[in-house]
């Protein structure tokens, strides 16, 4: 639902991360990670970027979104494995003191600039 | 030509909610950030809640809704000072943001206040995701909402530090599986402590008060 204003944000950080010098050179693609826990859509995401990238030196930029599985690690057993179901807790030992090692990620990578 | 950027997208939140976080720290401020679906009985809770543990504990409320003030002019009566934000100025937000949070609390008096309570926007996905510089997380469940809510939204089960279950006055009048919902709550944090209330009747309402006041004091 909040994908509008994650969009918006990701076209003032790649816009931001362009070199003075390349502020009229046009954006080709941005590099997302998204972890499978965090509370975003990406069809949603690309719906919304599409939209707010217009007019923007993003306007043709496509979106690579790779998306991160959810693993933990178990803090008793030290077991890690891809949470796949809503089920948090140690499938070895059925510790329910687990950590999250990956699947909250909302990050830019990269972008790719057009060749000049 | 490929630029590395390696930023968060809500970096800009996220440094907003360490400021907020900092600014509450150094004023002994406990925030509890409170979460649920819409009308699952967040605002019963804490006209009750308020009840119970004023005047010993200074307290203050934000409400976020995105429209209306009904539910400040309902907690306004409990004689605590509330600030209603409305998201509908700031985009129609689905969430309250950090940068939301840091303004309302400018129209409150904090060195007067111990507790701030933020009721978020009812809403069990987005307001997860954003971190407003609170001290504690509570969702909120109602025994009218289908039993499987947490392994439907589980980021916003994760990511809390207590559960209320309430309206549990109604059971005797419903099918619902209270064990198979605390179950699930379970499956999702498994030591979330789950306070099984009513704001009706105030039924249940000692341990979850206990539990409050104590981390308010931990402060």
């Amino acid at each position: 639902m909040h994908e509008l204003g994650i969009a918006m944000q990701i076209v003032e950080i790649a816009t931001s991360s362009i070199p003075d010098e390349m502020k009229n050179v046009q954006v080709e693609s941005v590099n997302l990670k998204v972890g499978k826990l965090t509370a975003v859509v990406p069809e949603n995401l690309r719906f919304c970027f599409d939209i707010v990238a217009k007019d923007t030196l993003l306007s043709d930029a496509k979106l690579y979104i790779e998306e991160i599985p959810v693993v933990a690690r178990c803090k008793d057993c030290n077991n890690e494995w891809t949470i796949k179901e809503p089920v948090f807790t140690c499938k070895k030992c059925k510790s329910g003191s687990i950590e999250i090692i990956s699947g909250r990620e909302l990050n830019i990578e990269s972008i790719e600039l057009a060749d000049v | 030509m490929e630029i590395k950027v390696v930023r968060k997208v809500l970096d800009v939140n996220d440094t907003m909610a360490e400021q907020n976080r900092k600014m509450f720290s150094e004023k002994g401020i406990f925030v509890l950030n409170v979460m649920s679906s819409p009308g699952s009985g967040k605002t019963a809770i804490l006209e009750k809640t308020l009840s119970f543990i004023m005047p010993d504990i200074k307290s203050a409320v934000i409400v976020g809704d995105i429209c209306t003030s009904n539910d400040a002019d309902i907690l306004a009566k409990t004689n605590v000072p509330v600030v209603q934000v409305n998201t509908g100025e700031f985009g129609g937000d689905c969430h309250l943001a950090a940068h939301v949070i840091g303004n309302a609390a400018n129209n409150l008096d904090l060195d007067d206040i111990d507790f701030l309570i933020v009721e978020n926007v009812g809403n069990l996905v987005c307001p997860a995701e954003f971190d407003i510089g609170e001290s504690a997380r509570v969702v909120v469940l109602s025994v009218t909402e289908g039993e499987d809510k947490p392994v439907k939204y589980p980021l916003m089960f994760r990511e809390c530090n207590a559960a209320l279950l309430n309206k549990v006055d109604l059971l005797p009048y419903l099918d619902y599986d209270k064990e198979m919902a605390i179950g699930y709550i379970h499956q999702i944090n498994p030591d979330m402590p789950v306070f099984e209330i009513s704001a009706k009747t105030e039924e249940g309402f000692d341990p979850w008060i206990d539990w409050l006041k104590k981390k308010v004091r931990q402060m």
